[in-house]
């Protein structure tokens, strides 16, 4: 596997050769900075650390400045571990991997964090119908999720009943997304189709071969 | 790639993800999408779209002549919807302005409308569905 961290910018559409009206996300991705090498005799299991995005030296507490020193980079703002990261590579700390290890056209997955929705109810959540009468006797009942279980038997909830709550901001990857275009100049990975979460926010687009 | 941007957006280039106008990044991205110059028109005017179509391996020009319903969007991505008659029924598309398969577009009408989108036309027939025209 190799990947690299980014930032989603926003959706657009582009054409293709045959003129297809294509959707796609405009990812900025990289460069990142190799900030650790995990091995197994040291860490237990084994792993790269990725850092993105530079941060004023002032919101980087001590230990921080130590370990972005030891890669001999400025403080960045996230770090990510990539494990099994292209086995037998020959990288290096404080080497800078940019949007050059991808390939035009290859598919790819991408991980971000979904939008948070807030507290829902259920037929947001889990897709519930709701009632679909609002005649016949009924009246404030149209989004509620019936009933949650039997009486006497068992007399309790079973665990992992469907019910409202905090819908969103989940972790979502999305697979085989298409490479449309990369601009290297200024990092920027085109992709069909969409990806999790808000604009702005940071997500890790790898690809498993 | 010479780009003419006829569509201007109505926002000021923002530096701000998440902001109401558009990432210069993605702008950038829409910058080289090609516009063809068009003539102007808005909706509630009659046009002509000339597109190409393909047939197989053969490709031939196709007309459609109708009424605009509403331009949508900004920018290359902007979109336009026309709406005709054909043999009594209703017929609708929808057209992005940057789209290479539009070879031309004439105004035939430009009508008077209240309105930037016309869906009221929809409901109408006949004398009704009529749109005034402007005299110049």
């Amino acid at each position: 596997m190799s990947g690299i961290i980014g930032k989603k910018i926003g959706m657009t559409s582009i054409y293709d050769k045959n003129g297809k009206n294509l959707p796609c996300t405009v990812i900025e991705a990289g460069p990142c900075v190799l900030t650790q090498i995990k091995t197994k005799k040291n860490d237990g299991y084994e792993a790269i650390q990725l850092a993105y995005e530079d941060k004023k030296e002032k919101h980087a507490n001590k230990p921080l400045k130590g370990h972005f020193a030891k890669a001999g980079v400025s403080p960045k703002k996230i770090m990510r571990e990539f494990t099994r990261f292209e086995p037998g590579h020959q990288k290096k700390i404080g080497d800078v991997l940019t949007v050059d290890i991808f390939i035009e056209g290859e598919y790819i997955d991408v991980v971000g964090y979904s939008k948070g929705k807030g507290f829902q109810g259920v037929v947001k959540r889990h897709h519930f119908h709701g009632v679909n009468d609002a005649t016949h006797g009924q009246h404030n009942r149209m989004r509620a999720p019936g009933s949650i279980g039997a009486s006497s038997y068992p007399s309790r909830v079973f665990k992992g009943m469907r019910m409202g709550g905090r819908t969103g901001n989940h972790r979502v990857k999305m697979i085989n997304l298409q490479i449309l275009k990369i601009i290297p100049d200024k990092n920027l990975i085109i992709v069909k189709g969409s990806v999790p979460g808000p604009k702005g926010s940071y997500v890790i687009v790898e690809r498993w071969s | 790639m010479q780009v003419k941007l006829l569509f201007r957006s109505k926002h000021k280039d923002g530096l701000n993800i998440g902001m109401m106008s558009k990432n210069e990044l993605l702008k950038f991205i829409e910058d080289q999408i090609e516009v063809k110059e068009f003539p102007k028109f808005k909706a509630g005017d009659t046009i002509t779209i000339q597109y190409k179509i393909k047939e197989g391996t053969k490709e031939r020009l196709q007309n459609f002549q109708g009424v605009v319903l509403q331009r949508a969007g900004s920018g290359p991505t902007e979109t336009f919807t026309m709406r005709k008659i054909s043999g009594g029924t209703g017929v609708e598309r929808i057209f992005p302005v940057s789209s290479p398969f539009i070879e031309k577009i004439t105004v035939n009408k430009s009508g008077v409308v209240r309105r930037a989108r016309i869906f009221y036309l929809r409901g109408l027939t006949g004398k009704k569905a009529r749109i005034k025209e402007k005299r110049i």
